[in-house]
C-alpha cells in the first residue's frame, strides 16, 4: 500500500503546479524563471485539451467529437501516415547494406588510390634520385638540364599531397553519412530495417555471368589477384 | 648578410612523400642540412633540443596532433625560438588562413601545389638573396 500512497502523493505534485502556472501566479512569483512559465503554458494547454476529451468523451452517444480533439485526430493520423512513408523510404534504400557494404567499399577504394598514388610518387622519386646521383658524372650543360628535368618532376609529385588531402576529405564525408546513417537507424529502431533473409523466397543464385558482371574495375589488396595466380588458373585449362 | 647555406632547416609535414620531396628540393637549391618533423610536436622538440639551432622552419598547416599554426605559435612565445624564419606551405589557401597565420607570426606563406621557383622566392625574401 505503501506504493499506491506514493504514487497518488508524486501524482499530486504536478496537479498543484498546473494550479500555479497561470499568468497570475508567474506575476505572483517574479523569481520564476522563463522555462517555469513556458512548462506552466504546455500543462495549461495539457489540461485543456484533457477538458475537451472530457467532453467530447460525454457526447460520445451523439457520435461527434469535439472539433479540438478531432483536429488533434486528424493531425497524429496524418503524422502517422508521415513516419510509415519516411520508414518505408528509407527502407528501400537499404541502409544496413549502405552502411555494411557500399559504404566501406567506397572508402577502402579510396584508401587504395591515395596508397598506390603514394607507392608511385616514391618510385618516381627514387629514379630522379638515382639521376641527381650521376649528374655530376657528366658535362654542365648535361647536368643543368638534368637538374632542371629532375626539379620539374619533384614539383610535379606533389600532386599526391594533394589528392592525398582530397581524398581524405571524401573519406571523411562518407564517414559522416555512415554516422547519419547509424542514428536514423536508432530512431526508427534498427530491427525494422534489417534485410528480411526469407530461405524460400531467396533469389536463386545465377549460373551464368553477364559482361556486366565482370567489369568492377581494380580489385582491393587480398581480393585481387596476383599474375602468378592468374597464370596458374591460365595453365590450368591447358 | 649572406646566407648561410650550412644552417639547420627543419621541414614539418605528415606526407612522407611531400617530405622527401621539400628535402629534394632544397638540397637542389644548396640546403644539405634538413631535417624532418611529421608534426608540430614532434618539431617543437626537436626545435627545443636544438635550443633554437634552426635557421628555417618550413612546415605544413594541416597535421594531427599539433597543427602547423599551433607549432608557429609556440615557436613565437618561445624566446628561445621565435627568433627562427617560419615558412608555412599548405594546401589552405581561404584568407582567414592567411590572416590567422599572418597574426600568429608567419614569415611567408606558400600554397600548394608549389613550384621550386616559389620555394626558391619566398625563402629569399625571408633569409635574403643566396
Amino acid at each position: 500500500m505503501a506504493g499506491r500512497k506514493s504514487k497518488t502523493a508524486t501524482a499530486a505534485k504536478p496537479k498543484r503546479q498546473a494550479k500555479a502556472g497561470g499568468k497570475t501566479a508567474a506575476k505572483a512569483n517574479p523569481a520564476r524563471s522563463k522555462n517555469d512559465r513556458a512548462i506552466d503554458h504546455v500543462v495549461a494547454a495539457a489540461k485543456s485539451i484533457k477538458k475537451s476529451a472530457v467532453k467530447a468523451k460525454s457526447k460520445q452517444s451523439t457520435a461527434s467529437q469535439s472539433p479540438s480533439m478531432g483536429g488533434i485526430h486528424d493531425e497524429l493520423e496524418r503524422l502517422a501516415a508521415y513516419i510509415d512513408a519516411a520508414k518505408a523510404e528509407i527502407a528501400a534504400i537499404r541502409p544496413h547494406d549502405v552502411k555494411e557494404e557500399y559504404l566501406p567499399s567506397a572508402s577502402d577504394e579510396l584508401d587504395a588510390i591515395v596508397e598506390a598514388t603514394a607507392d608511385a610518387t616514391n618510385t618516381i622519386m627514387d629514379s630522379c634520385e638515382m639521376v641527381e646521383g650521376v649528374i655530376g658524372q657528366v658535362e654542365a650543360e648535361v647536368s643543368n638540364a638534368l637538374t632542371d628535368a629532375t626539379t620539374r618532376i619533384y614539383e610535379a609529385c606533389t600532386f599526391q599531397d594533394i589528392t592525398g588531402q582530397r581524398i581524405g576529405k571524401v573519406v571523411k564525408a562518407l564517414k559522416n553519412i555512415e554516422d547519419r546513417i547509424d542514428a536514423l537507424l536508432q530512431t526508427f529502431g534498427d530491427e525494422e530495417f534489417k534485410p528480411k533473409r526469407n530461405k524460400a523466397k531467396a533469389t536463386p543464385k545465377k549460373t551464368t555471368v553477364t559482361d556486366e558482371d565482370l567489369l568492377e574495375g581494380p580489385q582491393l589488396g587480398d581480393k585481387a589477384k596476383s599474375q602468378a595466380e592468374i597464370d596458374d588458373l591460365l595453365a590450368s585449362f591447358d | 648578410m649572406a646566407v648561410d647555406m650550412n644552417m639547420n632547416v627543419l621541414i614539418v609535414d605528415d606526407y612522407k612523400t611531400m617530405l622527401r620531396i621539400i628535402r629534394n628540393l632544397l638540397r637542389q637549391l644548396g640546403f644539405e642540412n634538413v631535417d624532418e618533423a611529421t608534426d608540430g610536436t614532434q618539431a617543437l622538440e626537436k626545435l627545443k633540443e636544438s635550443g633554437g639551432d634552426f635557421g628555417l622552419v618550413i612546415s605544413d598547416w594541416n597535421m594531427e596532433p599539433m597543427t602547423g599554426i599551433e607549432l608557429l605559435r609556440h615557436v613565437r612565445a618561445d624566446d628561445k625560438l621565435k627568433h627562427i624564419p617560419f615558412i608555412m606551405v599548405t594546401a589552405e589557401s581561404k584568407s582567414e588562413n592567411v590572416i590567422a597565420a599572418k597574426e600568429a607570426g608567419v614569415s611567408n606563406y606558400i600554397v600548394k601545389p608549389f613550384n621550386a621557383d616559389t620555394l626558391k622566392s619566398k625563402m629569399v625574401s625571408v633569409l635574403g638573396d643566396f
